[in-house]
């Protein structure tokens, strides 16, 4: 057991958790921000995406303990006064989603990519987009929805 | 996944003090975590060398580049000095796994972890480099021994793995369309004085090809090794490629190689 102090979505945490505590299982079941989805479990899906300081990461594949300290953006953490991100935004208006099971970690990781990237092109949004699955291969509106974003953000 | 106790350590000495039997050193996690995850890895302590800041950074000399063991793969591909310096090394970190696996991942870790599909392992070789633990050095020939299996002992920690700049290379990779990892890839270097050819994917450790070195140092041209047949015996056969393919998959690779340096 330890002390888990993060910084969640502006809000400081502070906790007690086993140390084999996965960040998506702290996230969804110590702070109930069920946003973050869990899909294979094994760092390959994406569906559980969330920021640490600023970049992305798969947080079924990081420790609670090996991020203490850290600043945690998760899918809850975007909105600002009820309005969605622009992301979000883009992803409702182009509807990059079908059963939106992959969508929570589709839009995490690709705001990353804005952050780093702030006009990608199509094959850019692709490669970057490469660990993350869509069980519905929905990607081309998820492309466009990315590079509609591009444009607001 | 079982419960374990974790240790961040603040520096290499307190870290190899920790270590025991059942210990392991965590750096990204990208491998151990998902193996503990799987049951396929139990420890008792995982020692986190994370923080300890003397491992993480990259040094660029006239003759080589050094980097440290805890640095993160999105670092070397971003790096411009590696890219002035080695822009096959640079490339090669661009291409591991996906962009929040190369946020996590470190070059250390791929390294002590020995995949017969990592990237990494097959630039050590192919740019005759030198890993240094917190006991000695350890030449890049030398240390990868098996499937897995590296020279590094119990407690042994890499602080850092420096690279030979050699005059010409390329890296060339067949990867698996889902994990990105190498069912094939070819590390071609042109030194002053000696060829690497180093492959990885296709056997069950990372290796350098001495017959297609050989036919190389002669001519440094891909006529030189068109259509070779290598001796498939030794290598991996699976669902993704044939040991057939892989041979042929080999030379492909390694043209390719040959022809981007």
């Amino acid at each position: 057991m330890g002390k888990i102090s993060l910084e969640v979505n502006g809000r400081k945490v502070e906790k007690e958790a086993p140390d084999n505590t996965l960040l998506s299982t702290f996230l969804r079941e110590h702070l109930q921000l069920t946003g973050t989805h869990i899909g294979c479990d094994t760092s390959q899906c994406g569906a559980c995406v969330v920021h640490v300081d600023g970049n992305s990461l798969k947080s079924c594949t990081a420790l609670a303990a090996d991020v203490n300290g850290s600043k945690v953006t998760t899918i809850e953490g975007l909105e600002t006064n009820g309005k969605m991100h622009p992301m979000q935004e883009a992803f409702k208006k182009l509807h990059g989603l079908q059963c939106g099971f992959c969508t929570p970690g589709m839009v995490m990781s690709a705001i990353d990519l804005l952050q780093k990237n702030k006009k990608p092109s199509d094959t850019e949004i692709r490669d970057w987009l490469e660990g993350n699955i869509c069980r519905c291969t929905g990607y081309q509106n998820i492309v466009a929805a990315v590079k509609e974003a591009a444009t607001k953000m | 996944m079982k419960d374990f106790n974790y240790h961040s350590a603040k520096d290499s000495k307190e870290a190899s003090k920790l270590a025991s039997s059942s210990s392991a050193f965590l750096a990204g996690g990208m491998t151990t975590i998902p193996s503990m995850k799987l049951g396929l890895a139990t420890y008792k302590d995982l020692i986190d060398i994370k923080n300890i800041k003397k491992l993480s950074g990259i040094k660029v000399s006239g003759k080589s580049v050094t980097i440290g063991a805890a640095t993160k793969h999105v670092e070397v591909s971003n790096s411009k000095d590696v890219k002035k310096a080695i822009p096959s090394l640079s490339s090669l970190a661009e291409g591991i796994g996906d962009p929040q696996v190369r946020n996590r991942g470190t070059i250390g870790g791929s390294i002590a972890n020995n995949d017969p599909s990592a990237d990494y392992p097959s630039a050590c070789i192919a740019l005759n480099a030198i890993i240094h633990t917190n006991e000695r050095k350890i030449e890049a020939a030398k240390f990868f021994k098996g499937m897995f299996e590296t020279a590094l002992k119990k407690g042994e920690l890499i602080e850092a793995i420096e690279f030979q700049i050699p005059e010409k290379s390329s890296y060339q990779k067949h990867p698996n369309p889902a994990s990105r990892y190498a069912i094939v890839g070819v590390y071609v270097a042109k030194h002053k004085g000696d060829i690497n050819v180093a492959v990885t994917g296709a056997k069950s450790c990372v290796y350098n090809d001495k017959e297609m070195s050989k036919a190389l140092s002669g001519n440094f041209s891909s006529s030189s090794i068109d259509g070779m047949d290598l001796d498939s015996s030794e290598m991996n056969s699976d669902m993704h490629a044939s040991a057939d393919f892989r041979a042929s998959l080999v030379v492909t690779q390694a043209k390719k190689a040959v022809d981007a340096c």
